[in-house]
């Protein structure tokens, strides 16, 4: 009873948020609204932890499934999302008085970030596989909007090339479903739970493998499209650069990593049915070219929300590698690396949003000296990047080198070192534009760089946040462990 | 119905929907396009009805019925809607290749379909599930046409032949998906045709056009 109003909910009370929303327009009660929203989530995530073992549970019929990785990714979303929902009150209203958008825009976005919330969180408690890819193309329809809220050229082009490339990357997750279920109604499951992860999995040793293969093959493909994976990667960077900060947030933060724990999913059943070779060659060949192209976009990069944008392709693609391996020090590295990225990625937009409305720009070039004229976003951009390229004592550490020892275990020492090379270049690229923007002398004529208490508070507790995970991580150890051991290989 | 007259109406209605996908490739004309489009769908819910007749599944012809009021009403209304509002240039699907050349790429498409689906039908050999190629066929065109047609509504309509196919194939070589995800899907690619109309809309208003190659400000 309990674990089924814990996974309702997460579903539930957002939904419930957009229609406040969407009846009331923008106004400071259906703001905090979404952000009770968002924390609702975090604490069903919290709670799952506790309530889950080993066992998944499932609720509503067989509709809902949570086990520990659900409950992480919960927790993450919940997060990510209370930053993000937090920072949208001043965002908007900040745009409102500035008269860059309207009444009706503002009613818009205040509708449409819970319903991503809701979406992300139905897409990591489905059990059936049909359901997730449903919950999944919902996502992209609820932040088309969101990616064009600005509605100049660049972001109407930005939204147009995400819902297209999007939408047709997770048409072939469809048909990759459409055949999985094919092949599991003949080896005997019923029609009706032929589509559920558990049904799947225990049904694996009895599909058609020729079928299997085209099926996780495009469910690879097309679910790698909304995790930003090559070759459907194309849109990211756009989005994410066109899109407000808060949403930015949630795109790299949570969505990426809500589809990638469909890799990790997937990969479960495959193994399962085709020995773990088939998806280790496939997250070997496209993490590599994804971490190839998010570096090479990283060096000569101009623009910092695009930069952020590439290092959330590079830590896709880290994770991809990583996920070669299903032994559990890789698994646990993996997860930990999408709860520290989320909460790196978050703070970092959030600052980037600033700088942006202060600068009228998102030049790299036109951010100087930021350390001596803001305490708070020279602060916050500099630990956020000093954590996000892997240093210690934060959390992408930690799971770097949980990975790197994993994949060693593995015998996986050679995509390791390209890797860590890709990783090293990306390093040297991040660390170089990013001291530019921290260190130097202020251009005489550089705006002020104030930041509300609305805004500001939200910077801190995310920056707060990340630290306590890199530096303590203690409550959750056992959580990362336990949803390490139910993505690992058995 | 005896199973004979209920497989050659499934290969019928498989072979009405072939032609209709060929012959969007064929036309360029937006609005043309948009009437397959429509066609498509009704024989696409057709096939789902016609097997809950022969089956006596009541719950599969309405399906049938769902498909087909969406796939060729409400989808073809909502692009015909859109279309109105363009100016004649924009009402043809400016293909980067030429006709003659589309149709032999669509014919070689044909050929290949045939080939990736052997493993579906082999699933079940004697059933319907020999029109999975089809559907197939219907996914590789509609990736054409969403790749070499530059205008905002033929992107669309490329997707939505992509979806017909995967549909086709769910209907013949199982009784469809789940009715559950049936419906999931059915209300996203509404809600997906309802965006991408209304951007192609905010497309018309700052570009003065559809022409995706106006497109290219971001880039690296």
């Amino acid at each position: 009873m309990t674990t089924t109003v814990l996974a309702v909910a997460p579903i539930v009370v957002p939904l419930a948020a957009a229609a406040v929303s969407l009846i009331a327009g923008w106004r400071r009660a259906a703001a905090i609204g979404d952000v009770v929203a968002a924390l609702s989530i975090l604490v069903c995530g919290v709670a799952l932890a506790t309530e889950v073992g080993s066992q998944p549970v499932t609720g509503v019929g067989h509709l809902l499934r949570a086990d520990s990785l659900t409950a992480l990714m919960l927790i993450v979303i919940g997060a990510v999302g209370t930053l993000a929902t937090w920072a949208s009150i001043d965002y908007i209203d900040t745009e409102l008085a500035e008269g860059t958008t309207t009444a009706a825009d503002a009613r818009q976005y205040a509708t449409l970030v819970p319903l991503f919330l809701a979406a992300m969180s139905l897409a990591v408690l489905a059990d059936n596989l049909g359901v997730i890819w449903t919950a999944i193309e919902a996502t992209t329809i609820a932040t088309a909007f969101l990616v064009g809220h600005r509605r100049t050229r660049q972001s109407l082009e930005a939204t147009w090339k995400y819902v297209i490339v999007c939408s047709f990357g997770i048409t072939l997750a469809f048909l990759g479903t459409v055949i999985i279920y094919l092949t599991s109604i003949h080896s005997g499951a019923a029609t009706s739970s032929a589509l559920d992860l558990d049904v799947l999995a225990a049904h694996a040793s009895h599909l058609d493998p020729t079928l299997t293969r085209l099926a996780v093959g495009l469910l690879f493909v097309g679910f790698g499209a909304k995790a930003g994976l090559v070759p459907f990667h194309t849109w990211l960077a756009d989005a994410h650069s066109q899109a407000p900060a808060p949403v930015s947030a949630l795109m790299s933060g949570v969505l990426l990593a809500v589809a990638f724990s469909i890799l990790l999913r997937l990969r479960v059943i495959a193994d399962l049915a085709l020995g773990d070779g088939y998806m280790r060659a496939m997250f070997l060949a496209i993490g590599l070219a994804t971490l190839l192209v998010a570096v090479s976009l990283l060096i000569g990069q101009r623009d910092f929300k695009r930069l952020l944008a590439y290092s959330s392709l590079e830590q896709m693609g880290l994770l991809a590698v990583a996920s070669a391996t299903g032994n559990r020090l890789a698994s646990a590295g993996v997860l930990l690396l999408i709860a520290a990225h989320g909460m790196a990625k978050a703070v970092l937009f959030l600052t980037a949003g600033q700088l942006q409305h202060a600068h009228r720009s998102t030049l790299i070039a036109d951010v100087r000296g930021l350390l001596g004229r803001s305490r708070l976003l020279g602060a916050t951009l500099a630990v956020a990047l000093v954590g996000l390229v892997g240093l210690p004592p934060f959390g992408l550490f930690a799971a770097e080198l949980a990975i790197a020892r994993g994949m060693a275990a593995d015998e996986l020492a050679i995509p390791l070192g390209v890797a860590g090379l890709l990783l090293a270049v990306g390093l040297i690229a991040i660390t170089r534009h990013g001291s530019g923007m921290l260190l130097g002398d202020a251009d005489a004529d550089a705006p002020s760089l104030a930041v509300p208490a609305t805004s500001a508070a939200p910077l801190l507790v995310g920056i707060t946040a990340f630290t306590a995970l890199g530096v303590l991580g203690g409550p959750l150890t056992h959580l990362f462990a336990q949803a390490a051991a139910a993505v690992a290989g058995q | 119905m005896t199973a004979a007259t209920y497989l050659s109406g499934v290969e019928l209605l498989a072979g009405g929907l072939l032609v209709a996908t060929v012959a969007i490739v064929w036309r360029r004309d937006l609005a043309a396009m948009t009437r397959l489009l429509a066609l498509q769908g009704l024989l696409l819910g057709a096939i789902p009805f016609l097997a809950g007749i022969y089956h006596g599944d009541g719950q599969l012809a309405a399906v049938g019925v769902v498909v087909a009021s969406l796939r060729a009403g409400l989808f073809p209304r909502l692009l015909r809607a859109r279309l109105r509002g363009e100016p004649a240039e924009d009402r043809e699907a400016a293909p980067l290749v030429s006709t003659t050349a589309s149709l032999l790429t669509a014919a070689v498409l044909i050929i290949v379909a045939y080939v990736v689906a052997a493993p579906i039908v082999d699933l079940a050999p004697s059933g319907p599930a020999r029109a999975a190629p089809v559907g197939i066929a219907m996914v590789f065109i509609g990736v054409f046409v969403l790749v070499t047609r530059r205008k905002a509504l033929s992107q669309v309509i490329g997707l939505l032949v992509l979806d017909n196919g995967i549909d086709a194939v769910a209907f013949v070589a199982a009784a469809g998906v789940p009715v559950i995800v049936e419906l999931g899907v059915s209300l996203d690619v509404l809600l997906g045709v309802l965006v991408l109309g209304v951007l192609a809309g905010r497309m018309h208003a700052k570009f003065g056009g559809t022409d995706l190659d106006d497109l290219r400000e971001l880039r690296e």
